[in-house]
């Protein structure tokens, strides 16, 4: 924490200059922020089908419900906006709110503009939909299938964009060789969750026509053109600011954007401004995920091991609706198919796929986890099938040092690495041999035990242009070239003499002002105190581009770039300005302590303050060659990232790092869960600037990465039913699941960066999730035939490779016969029920909508539509998870008096259900016994977030309705283990008296 | 007590960081609501609203407690601390120091829960173990450290506050 001034900052882990206010409650997110005297809230009506016509929309009890100022539905939003930009030639809208047709679960179907929060929600429960549920896909593969229900019937089918690419000479290279080998991989949805939310505060006014937008969005900035357009006015009519402050992101809160268009036209339309904060189950069910592929992968191999080719077959799932910047996910990678393997021919074949789940967007490593999932596989299978040692194939296909730089088959241009060496060091430092040791002790125990590689280049400072690979050659050519990455930096001096940078980075956490203080203090020779950092954006205000923002690792390479150079400038006009004031020559000026020197004679200074701010206090003395020193703003796009070729090479990103990880996992041998029990992860990130910052960023990605490894899915039912709405459904890693990896570097500095730095921030989300994965395979089968691995490796879905096959219970459940399922929750239990009344006497009411909506707990009235049909208005729950429904029900196989089944439906704002019953009536001494059985499957809000209190709260409501129908007859009712206890009281009891 | 519809609006009266405050809030208003938007002290963050993610943990009566899975009303006549109340003028506290030291947040969201639980955990156990250390911040979720800095940081805290050497 030292700050002393004779050795530079840069390169030093300085204490940040974000912490005090941070540690102390002083933060100011986005819900932090004040706001004007009358601004409203903002709540969402939202899908609880994954695919279904929206019939109707009734607002009109909402509309009258306590505080609400306006119910907007998605024709409403419809007529005052235009479709968002879709990335791909393609026949689709896509609306930020559905309008005839909603698509995953927790699609915006209204919103309710009210004086508070609650009321709000209260309002959004009153907003009746009537919905027609359609065919639900939610697979990938079989929503390319003929018969796979159409998500949006303009395309004609779910494939919305299929683009096959070749470099040098595939089909060749794959004949010239003995060896072709290929895998199959599944890569699952999850996401890297930030614990703060997204947020907006939106206000309008008419008078200019413009929107004033708050939003906790990270960039990139291009999305700014998409709002814009989108709410149908020109960009200097969309102001957007930043809150200084973000509760992490990870790509995530890009996708925040189509809720700005929504809160804009929710506060032109209350005319008022407007808040909304999203809560948890809206972020995990309707934010954005990273994309879940099926990749084919096949490697042209020769014997020893080198590939001379690879050809990927990639199926992208984007979810609903293909929303900016998305096939991105795709495409990020484009450049670097080969990863770290010296690879001249590649063939790629990519589909984009639509399917009933929740759109994609941005997430850490975007793009990474799904190609070196497979590459990664890839390479641990070629050494199983050749019998080589898995690291030897990879270090013979690794591109040498000599070769940077490197220019790759699809046209990318590694900027600087030797991987033999990084790779050489970590196995040296990072112990593996002690880990073989270990491996070969647990194994000679008879305990799994297996180590895994991974070796990745991450790339960083995404081109720009990369995007439009998805274009074929001629649509590029009719678009206009899109290329290149503006970064921005502006330094300011004021009339003290204290500087001032600003950037348009918009940080979550990573300490940009920190290091941007380091950068700058070190340049003009000043403390760090004397510079003060703002990373905030306001788009009316600040210097910004359509890069702007924080993703795709851009803020050492490109931003603190950028804001080297500008203060290269500025010192570079003050020397100056201060040779003139100290009548010496500018290359003979020094900047340290400071001060302003003359150099070899410390004597000759002037305060940095005091030449600084000369431009403000007596503009005329400035030396002729020197404009001004009030502020300085450098945009810089590197030269490198150009437009993709005719051929579709790609330079996709500046800057390529390195990351070798090798990992051991041991599996439980009575839990089969895996552990792990050492994790090396060697970077090459180029120049550090700030080394616990640095470490900081791979242990973060470590920890989300192993996350994805063993624990985190987004799961969809078949229905498309949303089942891992709440953190006890989606678990995140604690401090008990996260080991502390052991961190290495290697660096080589990149020739292409103003301060020689790449990025960072996501390099183990790429490399620790198939590192994990080769090391639970090695630990499965450390031979032979590479196990399909499908994350997340859970004890669940490791036990039966281990165990076999759970037996069959002694005393099997008997199965319901009811009719097929759709995939959904499914509930199903039994009971029965002894009433005093005759068989012929419960059948009549059992029939009988008086005597049914006298019984049925929480009955609002039983409706009777025919002898077989009934509609009821019910209000059921457990708990404070309560809600009205409306039940449609019928009743079919009647064999009075002695049994029926009833089938029915309800729809609630919590969620939908559905079922099947088969009640049957026998004689008892006294008077009747109803037995029931009944499978259910529930789907909506309800499924997300209640599926584990389900079975017991469907119980708990069938059990009343039976006890109030035992009531109702003067008998009683019991169920299940609770009869068959009571039962047994019952007898003991009277043994004991007779 | 009286019995309150959704729509009463009642006051309750607490203590926040040693300094008495009187909210008017209806019955079903979250102690998190509260703080932080009737009071203002927006310190205390909401990450999930359903006691998994640990970021709104304040200490009611020296305990650590879910500030989103209680009700203001409950915290009637209650001494409330917040992670505004742990520094004492400008100076941080060794725990607070401790974390800037090791770099133990980034974004800083989840900190403040974080710090709410350790203060309870040293005032109650101030030689606590790692373990007990590890124990008492499982009920936290962070997405940007990978938790290893924050161990190091309550350990040297801890070492702190004993009186001992710093690092641990």
């Amino acid at each position: 924490m030292k700050d002393t001034l004779d050795s530079p900052l840069v390169g030093r882990s300085v204490a940040r200059v974000e912490d005090p206010a941070l540690l102390s409650g002083r933060g100011r997110y986005i819900d932090d922020l004040p706001v004007a005297a009358g601004t409203l809230a903002l709540a969402f009506v939202r899908s609880p089908h994954g695919h279904a016509d929206i019939r109707s929309v009734d607002i009109d009890e909402a509309q009258r419900a306590q505080g609400v100022v306006a119910v907007i539905t998605g024709q409403e939003v419809a007529a005052r906006t235009r479709s968002m930009t879709v990335g791909v030639k393609a026949d689709v809208d896509c609306w930020p709110m559905a309008i005839d047709r909603v698509r995953y679960v927790g699609e915006p179907v209204a919103m309710i503009v009210a004086t508070d929060r609650y009321l709000a929600e209260d309002a959004a429960d009153l907003v009746v939909v009537d919905y027609a549920p359609l065919g639900v896909v939610v697979d990938p593969v079989a929503a390319l299938s003929e018969d796979a229900p159409v998500l949006h019937p303009s395309l004609g089918g779910n494939l919305i964009n299929e683009r096959r690419f070749r470099y040098g000479d595939p089909e060749a290279a794959f004949d010239a060789v003995p060896h072709r080998i290929g895998i199959d991989v599944t890569y699952p949805r999850s996401a890297c969750t930030p614990i703060e939310t997204y947020g907006v505060i939106a206000s309008y006014e008419p008078g200019e026509d413009a929107y004033d937008v708050t939003a906790n969005f990270q960039g990139p900035f291009s999305i700014h053109a998409v709002v814009a357009r989108s709410l149908n006015v020109p960009g200097n009519r969309l102001r957007l600011r930043t809150p200084p402050d973000s509760g992490g992101s990870f790509g995530i809160k890009q996708g925040v954007f189509p809720y700005m268009i929504l809160a804009g036209i929710a506060a032109r339309v209350a005319g008022a401004p407007v808040k909304w904060i999203e809560d948890r189950l809206e972020h995990l069910s309707a934010s954005v995920s990273a994309t879940n592929r099926q990749t084919r992968i096949e490697a042209a191999v020769e014997a020893d091991g080198r590939i001379t080719a690879l050809d990927w077959d990639q199926i992208e799932d984007c979810g609903a609706h293909l929303r900016a910047p998305e096939p991105a996910t795709l495409y990020r990678m484009h450049g670097n198919m080969t990863g770290a393997y010296d690879i001249p021919n590649l063939a790629i074949r990519n589909r984009v796929v639509l399917t009933n789940k929740t759109p994609t967007g941005l997430n850490r490593g975007f793009g990474g986890p799904q190609i070196y999932f497979a590459l990664e596989r890839l390479m641990d299978a070629i050494a199983r099938q050749l019998g080589l040692d898995r690291l030897e194939v990879i270090r013979r296909n690794l591109i040498p040092a000599d070769a940077f730089p490197y220019r790759t088959a699809s046209g990318a241009l590694y900027d600087s690495g030797d991987y033999e060496a990084a790779m050489d060091r970590a196995v040296t430092e990072g112990g593996l041999a002690e880990l073989y040791a270990r491996r070969d002790k647990a194994r000679a125990e008879g305990r799994r035990y297996g180590i895994g590689f991974a070796c990745v280049v991450e790339p960083s400072v995404s081109n720009m242009g990369y995007i439009t690979t998805v274009l074929t050659p001629e649509e590029r050519a009719k678009a206009g070239p899109k290329n290149g990455a503006q970064a921005t930096a502006t330094i300011a001096i004021d009339p003290l003499g204290s500087v001032t940078v600003k950037v348009a980075s918009v940080p979550q956490g990573q300490g940009h002002r920190t290091v941007l203080a380091q950068v700058v203090a070190d340049k003009l020779g000043v403390p760090m105190a004397a510079v003060r950092v703002l990373a905030d954006v306001d788009t009316m205000r600040d210097a910004w581009s359509i890069a702007s923002g924080n993703y795709a690792s851009r803020f050492a390479p490109a931003v603190a770039g950028a804001t080297e150079i500008a203060a290269t400038r500025l010192r570079d006009k003050l020397a100056k300005v201060a040779a003139a004031q100290l009548n010496i020559a500018p290359e003979d000026v020094s900047f340290a302590a400071g001060r302003i020197a003359a150099k070899g004679n410390p004597d000759n200074s002037l305060s940095f303050a005091r030449v600084a701010a000369t431009a403000h206090w007596s503009p005329g003395t400035l030396p002729d060659s020197v404009d001004q020193t009030l502020r300085e703003t450098v945009f810089w796009s590197p030269p490198g990232l150009k437009a993709p070729t005719a051929e579709d090479g790609i330079n996709s990103s500046l800057c390529h790092g390195f990351i070798f990880d090798f990992c051991g996992i041991e599996i439980d041998p009575e839990t089969a869960e895996p552990k792990i029990d050492r994790y090396v992860t060697m970077h090459d990130c180029g120049r550090i600037l700030h080394p616990a910052m640095v470490d900081g960023q791979v242990r973060g990605g470590f920890a989300q990465a192993v996350g994805a490894a063993f624990l985190e899915e987004y799961a969809y039912g078949e229905d498309g039913s949303f089942q891992s709405g709440t953190l006890a459904d989606y678990l995140l890693p604690t401090v008990m699941e996260v080991p502390d990896p052991v961190i290495l570097h290697h660096v080589t500095p990149s020739p292409f960066t103003p301060l020689g730095a790449k990025g960072v921030g996501e390099g183990n989300c790429m490399s620790t999730p198939v590192c994990i994965a080769n090391a639970v395979a090695d630990a499965l089968a450390p031979e032979g035939k590479a196990p399909d691995i499908v994350l997340p490796v859970t004890a669940a879905k490791l036990a039966p490779r281990i165990f076999g096959d759970e037996p069959n219970p002694k005393n099997p459940v008997p199965e319901t016969e009811v009719g097929p399922t759709t995939g959904g929750r499914k509930l199903t239990g039994e009971g029965r029920a002894v009433v005093k009344a005759s068989r012929a006497d419960v059948w009549q009411m059992l029939l009988d909508p008086a005597t049914l909506d006298a019984i049925i707990p929480g009955s609002h009235g039983v409706q009777k539509i025919s002898e077989t049909h009934f509609k009821a208005d019910v209000t059921l729950g457990v708990g404070p998870v309560r809600s009205r429904y409306k039940a449609d029900i019928e009743l079919s196989d009647l064999d009075p008096p002695n049994a029926v089944t009833l089938s029915g439906q309800a729809a609630g704002p919590l969620g939908t259900g559905g079922g099947h019953g088969r009640i049957t009536l026998t004689d008892t001494e006294d008077g009747t016994e109803i037995a029931y059985r009944y499978e259910a499957e529930i789907g909506g809000k309800v499924a997300s977030v209640g599926g584990r209190l389900l079975d017991g709260a469907a119980k708990v409501v069938i059990g009343e309705f039976f006890r109030a129908l035992a009531r109702h007859c003067g008998g009683s009712a019991r169920s299940g283990l609770l009869a068959r206890l009571i039962g047994l009281v019952d007898r003991i009891r009277k043994g004991g008296r007779s | 007590m009286p019995r309150l519809t959704k729509d009463d609006v009642q006051p309750v009266g607490f203590k926040l960081n040693g300094r008495p405050v009187v909210v008017r809030v209806t019955p079903r208003t979250l102690l998190t609501d509260a703080l932080r938007h009737e009071i203002g002290a927006t310190g205390t963050h909401v990450g999930c609203e359903h006691g998994v993610c640990g970021a709104c943990t304040v200490q009611v009566d020296g305990e650590p407690a879910r500030a989103c899975l209680m009700l203001a009303h409950q915290a009637d006549g209650c001494d409330i601390r917040t992670v505004e109340g742990l520094a004492q003028g400008d100076a941080l506290t060794p725990l607070q120091e401790a974390f800037r030291a090791h770099f133990a947040l980034q974004c800083g969201f989840c900190t403040a829960g974080i710090l709410m639980t350790l203060d309870a955990l040293f005032s109650r156990q101030p030689d606590a173990d790692e373990d007990a250390i590890r124990e008492a911040l499982s009920g936290h979720l962070c997405r940007c450290t990978g938790y290893a800095p924050i161990v190091q940081a309550a350990l040297t805290a801890r070492n702190r506050i004993k009186g001992g050497p710093i690092d641990a």
